[in-house]
């Protein structure tokens, strides 16, 4: 009696530990408020973590970019690069980011639960790379097209030959109206008088002659040098030709070309501009030390201020009084941010970018990007993952559904087949799966996916330890030994192969964990978890029934098994 | 009291010729398919590449979408309708020959939701699921994947060789390897996307086969014991069939599990319950018949000391009488 009151005192204090690892308690979330800004809020939750194939969100492995030049400290790039996506993902509240160090060179950015994924990965980009850079004032890449057009037609490339034969009359999507004004050092008056809405117009901007050959009828002039405008539908095919190996190869030496950030609408139409930049910039966003948004008094126009380092205000100063009446692109991750403005006059240290009408949010966005952009090189993905929140939701409940499911056909098979002997065993079948979530929440592992195949899997693995001991039971009754000592005898020359078969399942299972990335994570662990408390539950409490069974019936001399 | 196979006695090694030719002609057929042919299907975690899964809230056919996807500049896109009419599966390339460098799996998926906005509408798909892998961590990953499943071959090797003894531990992980070729070709018929959810799937196999050939090789360790007098071949046959219900049952709850998972648990988790299943057939299959004959074999051929520390064979019956 007492080995049974302290077998159920052992098992009383799991149970209490598995419990109270799961309870729900409360966490805190950051919630935008009304106003737009972040704001912490409480729930209470069950302390189980769900992996993003579950919950919905988006996994990114980001690496830095060196093609253009290699990162002189690559270790001290990488950590400035992890604090700078680690404040930008707090700024922009994420219920529990995880942003971590792979190896030496890769950055794994987990998103969970975020309800539009696009953003969070537009965040996590966005935080990239900031530079400024000049405009193609000398035209060199528009003396280039003639011969880029050449080339495309002599490769038989075409508008029609990309697949794609948009009549005029097709909607355009709408674009956002802010053509932001961008003022930097001073105020700048811009001249939209010029805006292309018309082909000829566009025609009379770059020559005639543009108008031969697959792209440059697609190029409109912009209003200032090294700006071309595209019209939104003509945006892919554009890409495709420029990403022609036929094309690219004379795109001059020292010239990219980068799309904006956003769409102009031009008349009724919807315009994306293209722009050619000088590659060496003028600056980057290592030597900003601040930016800050606010509301302009006066024009009620959102500004954000910047601040350089000394180092960077004296390049600065140097390479904007060279360049004083040209266009200055403001390049975050390769994508030209607003209109370029104009440098009016030489700049130091400090400047102003105006934003126009554009609210109060996205001049907190644009100074957060200035901020964080100070990233010695630009950070590319090398993977993403991306899972909506409804397929995730799908996921659970299917999986749910197999393992209720699963569970029943197997405890129905084994009640059938072990009468009472089974039935014990399927009483400490909740016990189980208690044992396995309380180890979950007690790890701090993310369920996942394939986890809950896992663990489907596992509740029929569950049940082996309980077979091979039931049938060593049944060998032990059929040699003519009594209930009690068949009984004893099973539990004991089960245990070698138990022990000896789940020993060599989990290292199996180690290296799964090893070798896997988020989901198949999840299933590693559910495994190892499954296979360690099925050998609690059959080994230890299973027996202790049998022994409570047992110590009620003393004189028992057949087993129902 | 329902017993299966209680009291069994089959000849289960004097059947291996026939067990060999059966998983020669199972295996080497695929074998020269994977060589010859085409090599396993890799999923894009593995190729690098870019995979979208949308759900659309009209009904569209599949060369709707190939022809749309065509006319933005994505021709050859894999289109696959996924448990759904209305989900697809989109695996898409920018460039003709692969993916080539980093970027482009992003940028491809960017093309892949520009393209179908445009031609359908905002509103007509919903992005359930993107996947974009640059090649550079593709190829990582293949070689992890293969690395895994050779150290989990020699952790078992050295585990075995330690509880038991080492031939034990060769004729177990040879079982194994039969499995994962066995596993292999089965996957190649089936022409399953091999994910890192498979290779997961395959781990797995490994897991279930050494555990169901262990508790097989622990019973002839413990006959080994018992039965002093017997032959090497007869304990190994014994051992089989003393073990045969657990076999049957185990696998049979095991398998019950995983129709639940095939069935029930979505288009995701699928090819894994496949090769699950599979595995756990075979896994069965090799313990009974390609683990016990080489154990035999090794025996045969190198008649070694084994755990009771005389030789297994003890040549005429009644000079071991005394013992």
């Amino acid at each position: 009696m007492d080995t049974i009151k302290s077998r159920l005192v052992a098992i009383g204090i799991l149970i209490v530990l598995c419990v109270w690892a799961l309870w729900p308690r409360i966490v805190t979330v950051r919630v935008p408020g009304p106003d737009g800004r972040m704001r912490d809020s409480t729930t209470r939750e069950v302390n189980l973590k769900k992996g993003l194939d579950l919950q919905g969100g988006i996994h990114l492995a980001l690496e830095l970019d060196e093609s253009r030049g290699a990162v002189a400290n690559r270790g001290e790039a990488i950590d400035r690069a992890l604090k700078v996506i680690r404040t930008r993902i707090d700024e922009f509240g994420v219920a529990e980011p995880l942003v971590q160090k792979l190896g030496a060179g890769r950055i794994v950015v987990e998103l969970a639960g975020i309800s539009d994924p696009a953003r969070g990965k537009e965040i996590v980009q966005r935080s990239a790379y900031l530079e400024f850079q000049m405009t193609d004032e000398d035209g060199v890449f528009r003396q280039a097209l003639p011969a880029i057009d050449r080339a495309l037609a002599a490769a038989g490339v075409s508008e029609r030959s990309l697949g794609r034969a948009v009549a005029d009359s097709a909607p355009s999507p709408a674009a956002p109206s802010s053509a932001a004004e961008d003022i930097l050092g001073g105020p700048v008056a811009r001249d939209t008088s010029r805006a292309p809405g018309r082909r000829d117009n566009a025609a009379d901007t770059l020559g005639g002659s543009l108008l031969q050959g697959p792209l440059s009828p697609l190029l409109f002039g912009g209003s200032m040098p090294g700006q071309y405008l595209v019209a939104e539908e003509k945006v892919p095919v554009v890409e495709a030709m420029l990403a022609r190996p036929e094309a690219a190869r004379l795109v001059p030496r020292g010239i990219v070309l980068r799309w904006g950030s956003e769409a102009l609408s031009r008349g009724a139409r919807s315009f994306r501009p293209l722009y050619a930049l000088v590659e060496r910039p003028i600056m980057t966003g290592e030597y900003l030390t601040n930016a800050q948004a606010r509301l302009d008094q006066l024009t009620t126009g959102a500004v954000v201020d910047f601040q350089l380092s000394r180092r960077g205000g004296r390049t600065f100063e140097r390479e904007t009084g060279r360049h004083v009446n040209d266009y200055m692109a403001i390049v975050l991750d390769q994508k030209v941010q607003s209109q370029p403005p104009v440098i009016r006059s030489q700049i130091g240290s400090r400047g102003q970018i105006e934003l126009g009408n554009a609210s109060l949010q996205d001049a907190q966005d644009l100074a957060l990007v200035l901020k964080a952009g100070s990233l010695p090189a630009p950070l590319q993905i090398v993977e993403e993952r991306t899972v909506g929140p409804s397929l995730g939701r799908d996921s659970i409940a299917q999986g749910t559904q197999a393992g209720i499911v699963g569970l029943v056909l197997v405890v129905l098979i084994v009640a059938t087949y072990y009468r009472l002997a089974g039935l014990l065993a399927v009483a400490a079948l909740p016990l189980y799966a208690l044992f396995t979530l309380g180890g979950f929440a007690a790890l701090g592992a993310t369920l996942t996916l394939p986890g809950v195949a896992g663990f489907v899997l596992s509740i029929g693995m569950a049940v082996d330890a309980n077979v091979l001991i039931f049938e060593r039971i049944r060998e032990e009754l059929a040699l003519g030994k009594s209930v009690r000592l068949a009984v004893d005898a099973g539990f004991k020359m089960a245990m070698n192969a138990i022990v000896d078969s789940n020993v060599t399942t989990i290292l199996t299972a180690l290296f799964l964990y090893w070798v896997g990335t988020g989901p198949v994570r999840g299933f590693a662990v559910t495994l190892i978890l499954g296979i360690l408390s099925s050998m609690i539950t059959a080994i230890f409490v299973t027996r202790t029934f049998f022994l409570m069974y047992l110590e009620r019936r003393p004189g028992l001399q057949t087993l129902s098994i | 009291m329902i017993r299966i196979f209680a009291n069994a006695n089959y000849d289960f090694l004097g059947y291996r010729r026939i067990a060999y030719f059966a998983t020669g002609f199972f295996v080497v057929p695929a074998m020269l398919i994977l060589l010859v042919f085409r090599g396993l299907n890799y999923s894009i975690e593995f190729t690098g590449g870019t995979l979208v899964q949308v759900a659309a809230t009209r009904v569209v056919s599949a060369s709707d979408l190939r022809a749309a996807l065509a006319r933005g500049g994505l021709a050859g896109a894999e289109i696959q309708a996924f448990g759904s009419p209305r989900d697809f599966v989109i695996r898409a390339r920018l460039s003709a020959r692969g993916t080539v460098d980093q970027q482009e799996a992003q940028r491809t998926s960017a093309r892949v939701t520009e393209t179908l906005t445009q031609e359908f509408g905002a509103d007509a798909f919903t992005v359930e699921r993107v996947e974009a892998v640059g090649p550079k961590v593709g190829g990582e990953l293949r070689q992890k994947a293969l690395g895994a499943i050779l150290l989990s071959f020699l952790a078992t090797l050295v585990y075995l060789a330690f509880r038991f003894e080492l031939r034990f531990g060769v004729a177990a992980v040879l079982a194994t390897a039969h499995d994962i070729l066995a596993t292999l070709a089965f996957v190649t018929y089936m022409n399953l996307e091999v994910s890192l959810v498979v290779v997961g799937g395959i781990l797995t196999v490994v897991g279930y086969s050494l555990n169901d050939t262990i508790v097989i090789f622990d019973r002839v360790r413990e006959n080994l014991h018992k039965y002093k007098r017997d032959d090497f071949a007869g304990i190994l046959g014994r051992s089989v069939n003393e073990t045969l219900p657990r076999t049957v049952m185990t696998g049979g709850t095991v398998i019950v599990a995983l129709l639940a998972l095939l069935a029930l648990a979505g288009e995701v988790i699928r090819p894994f319950a496949w090769v699950m299943v599979f595995g756990v057939f075979t896994g069965t299959f090799s313990s009974i018949f390609i683990a016990a004959p080489i154990l035999l074999a090794i025996e045969r051929r190198w008649p070694g000391k084994d755990a009771r520390g005389v030789k297994a064979r003890v040549a005429p019956a009644g000079a071991a009488g005394g013992v």
